[in-house]
């Protein structure tokens, strides 16, 4: 997938919403599975859709702390909410895959990997903070030391189509995390929804040439000032609207000298391990492997799905777990996601999504952990200076 | 053995034949597996590891114990604390074991050319330090004072005791051998193996020390070490953490930021020192 | 024993000492031999001495009902064998079993207690080299206790 930079970048285009379906339909006959947002048992996840239509139209989504719930809007827009509990990461890196089946035989053990050959997939309403997250885990998968064969094979075989969004949501601090609220790169096609008057209509920026090709297949024209400028509003009023803000100024060294800060007491006493934050936080990427055999003992399969540093066995080794108190397991979590990562990846692990925040049952929330943390920082110093001037 | 498979993936185990099996201690044993006939240079360094999978029951990291320079069998001695080492437990010759690696950072055995080395080990622990010990006895002019201490629980649980004798009765390598307790049999040294550090003698401003074993022993020797004017970047320890991947993915093995798979297990003691002493890290 | 001073001097456990405290010391030493197999102290035996080892090896044992004596500690060249001397009621807790040919200075422990009771400059020196060798015992100790090499259940 190119990324092109200049004059193709600044280029942008309009697309009426009346064909919008085209699109749907030129994937389709491309031999993509279509996946996007849509609303179901109260939530908008990600699923395969078929057409327009299966978008959340006229839904918006209100999130808080420990909280969730799918508004009605007063318009019919198609993208008009945030994130829900799911992200992409579980199309690119599936909770649940097999990796190869072996069969003993009387001499031999012949092993089969399973196929690199995957579906084509294309994602429909990519978020600017998704769009980091996919980035933030090819740093994992596919530019470490190993690659992943499975997580490069889908990653290859994915079209993505971006959407810029046009307001914030309760927990979103993109701006704070610098992955948003615009899509910059990592797209095929990026969209800027606009609602105005009696017009419904889609400023359309191109990534690659691959987005180009499928530009071309559906009606469109060239974007004037006064839609561009709707676009660049759109996105302005999202930056506005951030419901959280984090400090990141020398974050990585303050998390590492506070490993022994009396917060982490305090938020263990609040967390339930229950992992929910890892589930749907998109860059998250702990995984264990599952050897199983069949009864006869002559057929086995190693299985990989999802893991989370919340549980004890994460970390059990002969003896015990090395994380055995809930301080110790929210501390990896986020230390690793605010700090180590840095070290490890070159970037931060978190896009500011704030879906950590939206679906603790507990509403444990990441900014503020950070803002408490250096807080009691500024505490300490002035303490001290307090003895010295008392003396 | 395995059905060809161009590149497998990272994920993907070979199996290698079963040459030999051997009962060492009451609960550990050493395993000799056949190389694939392709092999011609080195299957390791010293310190690395492999992911030895027991059909149908599991995979788990165990350090390699043998001798780098005899490629034509992997030699692994493994302890069994769960489902998957007993499992290995009972495999016999001709039987077959998954395979995949090798993994990790090794000792610095060229790094300590031309000084004096200090190799402490407790228990399992010195597994992972035979290598490493091999390859400086095949080179021994090359290098200083060669010191080695040994600490088990029982004279029952040493390790390569066969071995420990030829090794103490050589001219140019001094071995000592300590156990928690004994019975009245044991002619031996009874005591903590990091009682044994301020006795030996090695030159303090440029030895080496490479230490294994359980990390509350880990720590005490490092203190000992650093009592005798040992730098901690003079200093190498080997760690241990739940691995199930050991390639970077899965997460499970992070020592602070350092993936003991990839970073280690082998560290350099000042490079991680930060990190190690924080409890629950 | 004039012949006692340079190696008392020298030995890692006495050096700094002033050289009349030296003296003091001097006066309460002698050389002792054991021979393999001998018992230099046994478990409630007053405790009188302590043992400077020259050379051979030292077995701590306690004698435990239906399994035997069972060795706790080896001292050898260079250790300090036995402080039961320095504490109420000055009795040996241990067996102390020569495992080879040893020998050791012994130096009168009552003799210097009562010295110590005269001095407390004297004292204080002592006090202070024994509290080194009982908190590295110590640490030893609980280093074994932990059982480092069990694999917990």
């Amino acid at each position: 997938m190119d990324t092109l930079t200049g004059e193709l970048g600044k280029q942008e285009y309009v697309v009426e919403r009346k064909d919008l379906q085209k699109l749907f339909d030129v994937l389709k006959n491309g031999g993509y599975r279509i996946l996007g947002p849509t609303a179901r048992d109260g939530a908008i996840v990600y699923d395969e859709l078929s057409s327009v239509d299966d978008l959340p139209t006229g839904w918006t989504d209100e999130q808080g702390g420990g909280v969730y719930r799918l508004k009605k809007r007063n318009d019919k827009a198609l993208f008009g909410y945030n994130v829900g509990p799911h992200s992409w990461k579980q199309f690119l890196f599936p909770p649940r895959i097999r990796l190869w089946q072996a069969d003993r035989q009387t001499e031999t053990t012949r092993i089969s990997e399973e196929t690199r050959e995957t579906e084509k997939m294309a994602f429909i309403g990519v978020r600017s903070c998704e769009l980091h997250a996919i980035d933030v885990q090819d740093r994992v998968f596919i530019q470490s030391s190993f690659v992943s064969p499975s997580y490069q094979a889908r990653r290859e075989r994915t079209f993505i189509i971006a959407v810029n969004c046009g307001q914030a949501g309760g927990t979103c601090f993109c701006v704070s995390m610098n992955t948003g609220p615009k899509a910059t790169a990592g797209f095929d096609l990026a969209l800027t929804e606009i609602l105005e008057n009696e017009r419904h209509y889609f400023v359309v920026e191109v990534g690659t040439d691959a987005g180009m090709e499928v530009l071309e297949q559906i009606p469109h024209t060239f974007s004037g000032p006064a839609e561009k400028a709707a676009a660049a509003n759109a996105v302005k009023t999202a930056a506005g609207q951030m419901g959280r803000q984090m400090d990141t100024t020398d974050i990585k060294d303050l998390l590492y000298r506070n490993y022994r800060n009396a917060r982490w007491d305090n938020v263990a006493s609040r967390c339930l391990t229950c992992a929910n934050c890892t589930m749907v936080c998109p860059t998250c990427f702990c995984s264990t492997v599952e050897d199983v055999t069949n009864l006869k003992g002559d057929h086995a399969e190693r299985w990989q799905r999802w893991d989370s540093c919340f549980t004890m066995d994460h970390s059990y080794i002969h003896g015990g777990s090395v994380h055995a108190s809930a301080r110790a397991r929210y501390r990896q979590w986020m230390t690793h996601k605010l700090a180590t990562w840095i070290d490890q990846f070159g970037t931060s692990g978190c896009v500011g999504c704030g879906r950590c925040i939206t679906w603790c049952p507990v509403a444990i929330d990441i900014t503020e952990e950070v803002r408490a943390i250096r807080e009691s920082e500024v505490l300490r110093t002035e303490s001290r200076e307090g003895h010295h001037g008392d003396t | 053995m395995t059905a060809s498979i161009e590149t497998p993936g990272p994920m993907t185990p070979a199996f290698y034949r079963i040459l030999r099996t051997r009962p060492e201690t009451r609960d550990t044993f050493t395993v000799e597996l056949e190389t694939p006939d392709s092999t011609s240079g080195p299957l390791f360094a010293p310190g690395q590891f492999n992911m030895l999978y027991a059909f149908g029951v599991g995979e788990v990291p165990i350090s390699v114990s043998g001798d780098p320079a005899r490629p034509k069998s992997l030699i692994h001695t493994i302890r069994e604390v769960g489902a998957v080492t007993r499992a290995m437990r009972a495999l016999k010759r001709g039987d077959l074991l998954g395979v995949r690696g090798p993994f990790g950072s090794s000792w610095p055995v060229e790094e300590a050319k031309g000084r004096d080395v200090v190799i402490v080990a407790g228990g399992i622990g010195l597994a992972p330090l035979r290598p490493a010990l091999y390859s400086i006895l095949a080179h021994r002019q090359k290098y200083g004072r060669v010191v080695l201490m040994y600490g088990t629980r029982t004279p029952e649980d040493i390790l390569f005791r066969k071995e420990l004798e030829r090794w103490r009765a050589r001219l140019d390598l001094s071995v000592h051998v300590t156990v928690d307790r004994a019975m009245v049999s044991w002619r031996g040294s009874v005591g903590v193996v990091t009682s044994t550090i301020p006795r030996v003698q090695f030159d303090a401003r440029s030895a080496l020390a490479m230490v294994c074993g359980p990390e509350a022993m880990m720590r005490f020797t490092i203190l000992e070490l650093q009592k005798r004017g040992l730098g901690l970047e003079q200093i190498y320890i080997s760690t241990e953490r739940n691995m199930k991947c050991a390639i970077g993915f899965c997460g499970h093995c992070q020592l602070g930021p350092a993936f003991v798979c990839k970073d280690g297990p082998v560290f350099r003691y000042d490079k991680i020192q930060p990190f190690f002493e924080i409890r629950e890290i | 024993m004039e012949t006692l001073r340079p190696i008392l001097a020298e030995h890692p456990f006495f050096k700094g000492l002033e050289e009349h405290h030296l003296e003091l010391i001097v006066g309460c030493a002698s050389n002792v031999r054991f021979d393999a197999g001998d018992f230099i102290f046994r478990h409630g035996e007053e405790a009188n001495q302590f043992y400077l080892i020259r050379q051979g090896m030292v077995a701590l044992e306690m004698f435990v009902t239906g399994r035997g004596p069972v060795k706790v500690q080896t001292l050898g060249e260079g250790d300090v064998l036995g402080w039961s001397w320095l504490v109420p009621p000055y009795r040996w807790m241990f067996d102390a079993h020569a495992m080879e040919l040893t020998r050791a200075i012994a130096l009168d422990g009552k003799c210097l207690r009562n010295k110590s009771e005269q001095d407390h400059d004297l004292g204080y020196h002592i006090l202070k080299r024994f509290a080194t060798i009982v908190q590295e015992n110590l640490d030893a100790a609980r280093l074994q206790i932990l059982n480092i090499y069990e694999v917990s259940a």
